[in-house]
């Protein structure tokens, strides 16, 4: 997945902070950092002939670029919420330089043909890399495995599957695609709702769905599944995510699993890390996303499987709607919310400015580790020299209220429109290339 | 007032206004000429998504009485079937000029995004929205329970409504804890346990699963002094919710024996039900027909309180002359 042409323009960028330590001087050439600290000004001298931008760092915080391993790009499909293209640059304006694009198009991302096609568009957009994720079923069905190896095989080399939308809830079928992702070390990435539980739910099951009369969906219902999983992934081995982690039980299932040695990862989203089902309260279908929204003791937990590493990483589940399908009663809406652009601050103002996570565990949490689950090789890399010019450089001073009018996305379905957030991406790098330039976004090659 | 969404939003004071401009009302209906020029030259919109004769009608009858001219859009066979949504139809209705809209909806929540999404600034009143809220069947029922245990004065202080059967899915269920709360009547919810809410726990009332101890004046509020049987639908009896019909009616239907004991404990008590009533289910015939039931009368007060509740919405509006009051 390398750029169609490597830059020529050379960045150097002073008095920035990697991973929030001392600051120091980063030089991006060739597509890797070709120096840090004290070489880097010298280096930049020696670049005879090149361009060379400087990239005032001062107040900067320097991390690795953002990979999400849950984005829904909606391409083949819906264009009319997300594009390929709009989808990646949204990506870029938050910080991301990689995105796992979900299977659940239309047509769905259940073999070669549509992977390839979808990893293509991501190449031609050049905004973000696009990691396609290919469906456990065919169809989502959930009836028969999907040419897995195939599209394994393919060029979009797809390592994490999902029927994401849909939980694989028959449990021979699970048992089988944890078993077969074996032979080319893929990784199920499970959507944990039981549908018998969960038929015709709305929100969150609990006193507020009590009051105001909307269909619950109970903790029990995404917890029973992560249970089973859990304990299919020690029976037979195979590679277990799960998806969307919301509900204080569902963290003490992986943390019990994690003690036992079980290979489970867990991501939970920055909504169920920040926002609580008494926002339903409005019937503002903005708040209606799957699995729904929690409460406050079930956001505490999520920040405390997150803190102490139960919870591997924060992955978006950026789910953009056109406007018609939120626009409506909320039982008539669709389930989900944007969050490419807003992730990096919720997790800043979740988890670091409450004194949580440092900075390292940002970019452990929001691009080493999901780089590592969906085996991205070059991503989610130190910084240091030699390393893919993959980075983005953050600025946790800033405070901006939230406009989806102003978003990159297509969709506008931000459930954190007015609220005031901290921190901005300031400048985004794909292998030694800007997406974002000072805040605003760069053209790129083929876009 | 702008708008009636929800038995919660009314204070006692207003609850009982509301209740009080219902009984000047239900005067005005005695007399041979029941129509009043209240409301004369306004539009009231009846817009029903789901069906409901019995409701519909009731407002009609109360909007018709206080002169307002009445359109009734109803889903079956109009442009909503073909897609349109309820954005779309809701700033059509306003857009012919409705001064009003009454609103029925099978979703939950439907009247308070008309209300606030921004789509039009016209009154709406809740008739009725999913399992969540139905405010003037509420009102009608506190109504009728204030003419029989509060001589149709003030408020319910200290008097007992125990409320029977499908709570789970139940706006009446709903609405009537609420103002009956409000209202500083207590409430004993009576229901199988699968036919609770998760989360009932945290309501303004009481619930048990026991219908004779709760007749027996078991429960911490004493004997009743009126039960109200809620409708079991159709679709109930066949989601699993209960083994049989028959099991049902055995624990939680209103029999005769039932009902005699009702009668021994609390000579004074009414018996309620909303309708439609499935007569030998949630309640006898003999239940139904007796003496203290009050079906038939909660029909007529339906007109009075939702008269009540038109004319409160839409006072103050131009075309409304307030010394027109009955």
């Amino acid at each position: 997945m390398t750029a169609p042409t490597t830059p020529t323009t050379a960045y150097l960028v002073t008095g920035v902070s990697p991973l929030g330590g001392e600051p120091t001087d980063l030089l991006l050439a060739d597509g890797v950092i070709a120096a840090v600290g004290a070489d880097a000004a010298a280096a930049a001298k020696d670049r005879d002939g090149d361009d060379l931008v400087v990239v005032d760092g001062t107040g900067l915080i320097a991390l690795p670029g953002l990979v999400d391993l849950h984005t829904h790009l909606r391409e083949p499909g819906r264009e009319d919420a997300e594009t390929i293209l709009t989808g990646t640059r949204s990506a870029a304006a938050g910080g991301f330089t990689a995105v796992h694009a979900m299977a659940n198009t239309s047509p769905v991302a259940d073999t070669a043909g549509v992977v390839e096609q979808v990893w293509r568009l991501g190449r031609d957009a050049g905004y973000a890399d696009v990691i396609p994720v290919g469906a456990v079923t065919v169809g989502l069905g959930g009836e028969r495995l999907a040419e897995l190896g195939a599209m394994a095989d393919s060029a979009a080399r797809v390592r994490v599957f999902s029927d994401d939308g849909k939980c694989v809830h028959d449990p021979v079928l699970m048992r089988r695609a944890l078993e077969y992702t074996k032979a080319f070390d893929g990784v199920v990435a499970q959507h944990a709702q039981e549908p018998r539980l969960t038929e015709g739910s709305q929100m969150h099951e609990g006193t507020v769905s009590a009051e105001i009369g909307l269909a619950g969906w109970p903790a029990v219902a995404e917890e029973a599944i992560i249970a089973r999983d859990v304990l299919l992934a020690e029976h037979v081995g195979g590679r277990l995510h799960v998806q969307h982690l919301s509900t204080a039980g569902s963290v003490e299932i992986v943390r019990w699993a994690k003690e036992r040695g079980i290979d489970v990862t867990a991501e939970a989203t920055p909504h169920h890390l920040l926002l609580t089902d008494e926002l339903a309260r409005s019937y503002d279908p903005v708040y209606k996303v799957n699995p729904p929204l929690r409460t406050a003791e079930d956001v505490a937990a999520v920040r405390a499987g997150l803190a102490d590493g139960t919870i591997d990483v924060v992955a978006t589940d950026h789910a953009p709607h056109a406007l018609q399908d939120k626009d409506c009663e909320w039982s008539a809406a669709a389930f989900g919310m944007t969050g490419l652009e807003t992730a990096l601050s919720v997790v800043q103002q979740v988890m670091v400015d409450s004194g949580l996570f440092t900075w390292a565990d940002v970019a452990r949490v929001l691009s080493v580790e999901p780089a590592r689950i969906g085996g991205l090789a070059d991503h989610g890399r130190p910084l240091e020299a030699g390393e893919p010019a993959t980075i983005v450089l953050y600025d946790p001073a800033a405070r901006r209220t939230v406009a989806p009018a102003e978003h990159h996305s297509r969709s506008r379905n931000s459930p954190y429109a007015g609220l005031e957030l901290p921190g901005r991406v300031r400048w985004t790098f794909l292998r030694g290339r800007p997406t974002v330039a000072d805040g605003e976004l760069a053209p790129v090659a083929g876009a | 007032m702008k708008h009636l969404l929800d038995a919660r939003d009314l204070t006692r004071d207003e609850a009982v206004s509301l209740l009080d401009t219902a009984e000047a009302m239900a005067q005005t209906q005695s007399r041979q000429i029941k129509k009043l020029p209240a409301l004369r030259g306004l539009t009231v919109v009846n817009l029903f998504f789901e069906d409901s004769t019995r409701t519909r009608i009731s407002f009609e009858a109360a909007a018709k009485r206080l002169s307002a001219d009445v359109i009734n859009f109803s889903a079956k066979g109009s442009s909503v079937s073909k897609g349109e949504s309820l954005k779309d139809t809701a700033q059509t209705l306003r857009a012919i000029g409705a001064d009003a809209v009454v609103v029925r909806h099978s979703a939950s929540g439907a009247p308070h995004r008309l209300a606030h999404a921004g789509w039009i600034d016209t009154p709406v009143v809740n008739a009725g929205d999913g399992t969540h809220q139905h405010p003037t069947q509420a009102l009608l029922d506190a109504f009728t329970l204030r003419r029989h245990l509060s001589d149709g004065q003030g408020d319910l202080a200290g008097r007992h409504v125990v409320i029977v059967g499908d709570v789970l899915h139940s706006r009446v269920a709903r609405s009537n804890v609420e103002l009956l709360h409000t209202l500083g009547a207590r409430v004993t919810l009576v229901a199988p346990p699968t036919l609770l809410p998760v989360g009932v726990e945290e309501w303004t009332c009481d619930t048990s699963f026991d219908l004779d101890a709760t007749i027996a004046g078991d429960a911490a509020a004493g004997a009743p002094d009126a039960v109200m049987m809620l409708r079991v639908q159709r679709e109930r009896m066949n989601g699993g919710f209960f083994p049989s019909e028959l099991e049902y009616s055995r624990r939680y239907g209103l029999d005769s024996g039932r009902l005699a004991r009702l009668e021994s404990v609390s000579p004074h008590a009414i018996v309620m039900h909303p309708g439609p009533m499935n007569r030998g289910l949630e309640i006898s015939a003999e239940a139904a027909d007796s003496p203290r039931s009050t079906v038939v009368e909660q029909v007529s007060n339906g007109v009075s309180v939702r008269m009540a509740v038109l004319y409160t919405v839409l006072a103050g509006h131009a075309g409304t002359s307030q010394e027109e009051l009955p």
